[in-house]
């Protein structure tokens, strides 16, 4: 006779009615497969922790903003917001949708290049645009944003010495509504800067001013406020054109559009209350086409969110290190996955859930990573069911970031794998070795005898 | 090692104690280990009745016992001359 399925012992304290930090129980189904491929052989075949990316999904999330915007505006592009999810597999999808390329640095121009990206749709946004980096981007007659008047006078110099009539917008930060106000990039709409900064343009002569842009914040909960952003643009352009007789050939309202993921301290989860892409595009669109803009010569809307298309089709799948108690009893279970993969922990309360089946009971559990320092904690509370030494875990809505801002700390970066459309995973990123590490080191010969 | 004899334990796993009015909820597993308890098993016993009957190993049976046991310390659910045995 096969024995029983072995679940730990638990005894739980009955609390009816006390609130608690740790909230009630939110998952009830095990998420045994991403997209028909089972989370058991992916971990046994990548190892774990493992970055595992949809590409439906990504698709899905794409096509969706794209149809929320094209159906209320005519002219709408989108660009891949590069510092969000910067694999070349990621940024070819996104290209192969129609996506432009958004960078903000050198680093990560030459990488849109290299991918072979046209250089007229490379949108140059960023505080720190290098003369090398300007000359590139002028030369390939790439949209260079301009941050502040330093780069505008560079960028009027290299105008004169290569003979060229760079394209550029300018980003403007103004107030709408919400806190905190960004306003350290970019030129201020309601000082005056963001016109000084155009009359400056204008009367140079050296460059042809295409844009507008700005980027009012990140996972933004409010909608509306892009309304007020687009409304704000749309009078700077308006004004332009009566000024200079000078046509605005786009705006460029940014991203920080949210995800599905759950702000630390939101009361309800993400996936319910944050806007969708029909919230934004309805206010934004709205704004534009009721402003002064003739009919015949509306600008390109441009778009550059990132986390709102690849957050959700990001998983991450750990594995069970140990189960402990802390001093006062409660479950402090440890998982292979740190905060130096998962840079997003501190942000979000992320959803968790086992890879394998499980009882209704659950336990109230504070997760922490595998690094040894204190502010490795993965979830500071929640109520999971009981998880077991070795067993799995799929962690939600991961895509955005974690990618580009883990950091090789204590531990390697692990594989990440993407799953086609025909539910086939490919490695898209190697996990480090500690040869990748050391390669770039370079000892000192007094120091190569450690004796 | 033994269970506070005023305990009283339902087959569905609600405990209540009567002494402190708390009530608890238990898996099917510690119920069994709760049964065991009241009649007075000790270790090894408990040890061979879940190995017999599930799968799991000695080595992480025992790791999770030691852990069921501390809670059912912590919420005073043990006998208190018999706690230091565990």
């Amino acid at each position: 006779m096969s024995k029983l399925r072995y679940e730990r012992p638990v005894i739980k304290k009955l609390e009816t009615g006390m609130p608690n930090k740790f909230g009630s129980r939110t998952e009830y189904e095990p998420v045994t497969q991403i997209d028909g491929v089972s989370v058991k052989s992916l971990i046994s075949e990548y190892g774990s922790p493992l970055f595992v990316l949809s590409e439906k999904t990504i698709r899905s999330s794409i096509r969706k903003a794209k149809k929320a915007f094209e159906t209320r505006y005519p002219r709408v592009q989108f660009a891949w917001s590069y510092k969000t999810n910067y694999l070349n597999a990621v940024c070819s999808i996104f290209h192969q949708e129609g996506s432009w390329a958004e960078v903000v640095s050198g680093f990560e121009y030459d990488k849109a290049i290299k991918l072979g990206v046209d250089g007229r749709k490379i949108i140059f946004n960023g505080p720190d645009k290098s003369e090398e980096d300007l000359t590139k981007a002028i030369n390939n007659d790439s949209l260079i944003h301009i941050d502040h008047l330093d780069e505008l006078y560079t960028i009027t110099e290299l105008a004169e010495t290569l003979k060229k009539r760079p394209r550029v917008a300018i980003r403007v930060n103004m107030d709408t509504g919400v806190y905190p106000m960004w306003d350290r990039f970019g030129f201020n709409y309601e000082n005056g800067q963001a016109w000084d900064a155009l009359n400056k343009i204008m009367h140079s002569g050296k460059m042809e001013l295409v844009g507008l842009h700005c980027h009012i914040g990140t996972f933004m909960l409010s909608a509306s406020a892009y309304g007020i952003a687009a409304s704000k643009l749309a009078e700077l352009a308006i004004a332009v054109e009566q000024k200079f007789n000078h046509e605005i050939k786009y705006i460029d309202l940014g991203g920080g559009f949210p995800s599905r993921n759950t702000l630390k301290g939101s009361f309800l989860p993400g996936s319910d209350t944050n806007p969708s892409f029909d919230d934004f595009a309805e206010a934004i669109t709205t704004a534009l086409v009721n402003s002064n803009f003739r009919k015949e010569r509306l600008p390109l809307l441009i778009l550059e969110t990132g986390r709102a298309m690849i957050d959700d089709a990001g998983f991450l799948l750990g594995t069970v290190v140990s189960n402990k108690r802390s001093s006062t009893g409660r479950r402090n279970t440890i998982l292979d996955i740190g905060v130096n993969i998962l840079f997003t922990a501190f942000w979000y309360d992320h959803r968790i859930t086992p890879a394998q089946t499980f009882t209704h009971y659950t336990e109230d559990t504070c997760l922490y990573g595998p690094l040894c320092m204190n502010i490795d904690v993965i979830r500071e509370s929640t109520t999971l069911p009981l998880l077991n030494k070795g067993e799995h875990v799929v962690i939600h809505n991961v895509g955005a970031y974690n990618m580009t801002q883990w950091m090789q700390f204590i531990t390697l970066r692990p594989n990440v794998i993407l799953i086609d459309l025909d539910e086939k995973p490919h490695l898209i990123r190697s996990r480090e070795a500690l040869e990748n590490i050391i390669s770039m080191e370079r000892t000192p010969e007094h120091l190569s005898n450690i004796g | 090692m033994k269970l506070s004899k005023n305990a009283a334990i339902s087959e569905s796993g609600l405990l209540f104690n009567p002494v402190t009015g708390e009530s608890y909820t238990v898996n099917p597993i510690g119920v069994e280990i709760l049964n065991l308890l009241k009649d007075e098993k000790d270790l090894d016993q408990i040890s061979k009745a879940i190995l017999e009957k599930y799968s799991t190993d000695r080595v992480s049976f025992e790791k999770d016992y030691q852990d069921f046991i501390g809670m059912l310390q912590h919420y005073k659910l043990l006998e208190r001359n018999e706690t230091t045995k565990a």
